[in-house]
């Protein structure tokens, strides 16, 4: 017997007041050796920022996870240390995004900019063109890496099935 | 922008969706900007993430299961229990799960800088609530019934009376974000985020039952929401199955 799922809908504008009621956006202490902060822009096809998104981060790896409304400016903020790397690919982040008008969340990835080597060897990244493939690894932003999520557009970044 | 807004708001039934919402669905304006446009990339089946968060009682304040003992008063509105088991497609109680519930106030104002309704914000009522399930999945809360509201998204548009539910089960694929309706609401045939689920068998999903047995006589009334959460995959077989 196999049930029917329920079907997702939309966190809608006002997710805070239930999901960010606490900070939960450090995966580690910022004073952890090798913390870093993870900032990026959360963008509509447009390239307008969108203001009542919200980003999950999960690392499997080290079964951590955080998450981080963001702005008006679109912006997110974690504080971070790199992922131990999988058995079979780069340290990375899994990523859930969820926002007004996103009627189910979008699952990502998130490497690192300094892991050219495991990078190359990473079976989901090298499975994809170049153009995709640099959505998903940050840059390094002074002593910050930054990863903008952008929904549509030519430079969409690359959502997977879930 | 005329495209979009002499698109109708409400598409007819499609079966052949299920329990799939339709993420571009045109009538919820606001997907236009937002929802991917490609097709979503598939991971071959062994590099699925499988293991997800668990969240234990320290997630949990003492309160956070009852939205009507949270303020020095109690809300106005009509006090509900909502209640009702998390299980996976094969049936299975998902234990643990983080349960997560926000909503408007019974006049239909959320507690929320951005949302400018002039209706009642109620200083008795914040409507953000969390549990985990128990042993047999389920969960419950008490609250107050949220009112409907009105939203812009077309001309007269108002949202069916909801409260949005966040689940995490054991497996990252249970992950689950929606929204909880109440039976027999009128806005029902108006609404794009409902109707968003195009299937009406699973739309039907969404919509909780009246509970005579669990309303509680000079209290409560009470609704019952049953949650269907994907398979959790390997690594989270349930206990009664481990031994």
């Amino acid at each position: 017997m196999t049930l029917p799922r329920t079907p997702s809908q939309t966190v809608g504008p006002y997710y805070a007041i239930g999901l960010c009621r606490r900070a939960e956006n450090e995966l580690a202490p910022r004073s952890a050796q090798g913390a870093v902060q993870l900032i990026g822009q959360l963008l509509d096809g447009e390239g307008t920022p969108i203001g009542d998104g919200m980003i999950e981060l999960w690392d499997a790896a080290g079964k951590r996870w955080g998450r981080s409304g963001t702005d008006g400016d679109g912006r997110f903020s974690f504080v971070v240390t790199k992922p131990d790397p999988g058995p079979d690919g780069a340290p990375r982040f899994d990523a859930f995004v969820f926002a007004r008008g996103l009627l189910r969340h979008q699952l990502t990835r998130i490497y690192f900019p300094d892991e050219a080597e495991a990078n190359a060897r990473d079976p989901v990244l090298s499975s994809l063109a170049e153009a995709d493939r640099e959505t998903l690894i940050a840059v390094q932003e002074n002593s910050a890496m930054r990863f903008d999520i952008r929904m549509q557009g030519d430079r969409a970044t690359v959502f997977f099935a879930h | 922008m005329a495209d979009a807004d002499e698109s109708p708001i409400v598409l007819p039934d499609d079966p052949s969706f299920g329990p799939e919402v339709q993420v571009d669905y045109p009538g919820y304006r606001s997907t236009r900007w937002r929802a991917p446009k490609r097709p979503l990339v598939s991971l071959p089946e062994e590099l699925h993430e499988l293991a997800g968060p668990v969240f234990g009682p320290q997630a949990l304040g003492p309160l956070d299961h009852d939205l009507t003992r949270q303020h020095e008063g109690a809300p106005l509105g009509e006090r509900i229990v909502v209640h009702g088991r998390v299980v996976d497609e094969d049936g299975r109680a998902v234990r643990g799960a983080l349960v997560e519930v926000w909503q408007a106030n019974s006049a239909g104002r959320y507690h929320h800088v951005v949302d400018q309704h002039p209706a009642p914000l109620d200083p008795n009522f914040t409507g953000a609530g969390r549990c985990l399930t128990d042993d047999e999945g389920r969960y419950r809360f008490v609250t107050i019934k949220p009112g409907s509201y009105p939203w812009g998204n077309h001309e007269n548009a108002w949202r069916p009376a909801h409260i949005h539910f966040s689940l995490f089960g054991h497996a990252f694929t249970q992950r689950l974000v929606t929204q909880m309706y109440f039976p027999g609401d009128p806005l029902f045939v108006f609404d794009p985020i409902f109707n968003s689920v195009r299937d009406p068998n699973s739309r039907a999903l969404l919509v909780s039952r009246f509970d005579i047995d669990a309303t509680q006589p000079e209290w409560a009334l009470a609704y019952e929401w049953d949650i269907v959460l994907g398979r959790g995959g390997a690594g989270t077989t349930p206990l009664e199955e481990q031994s």
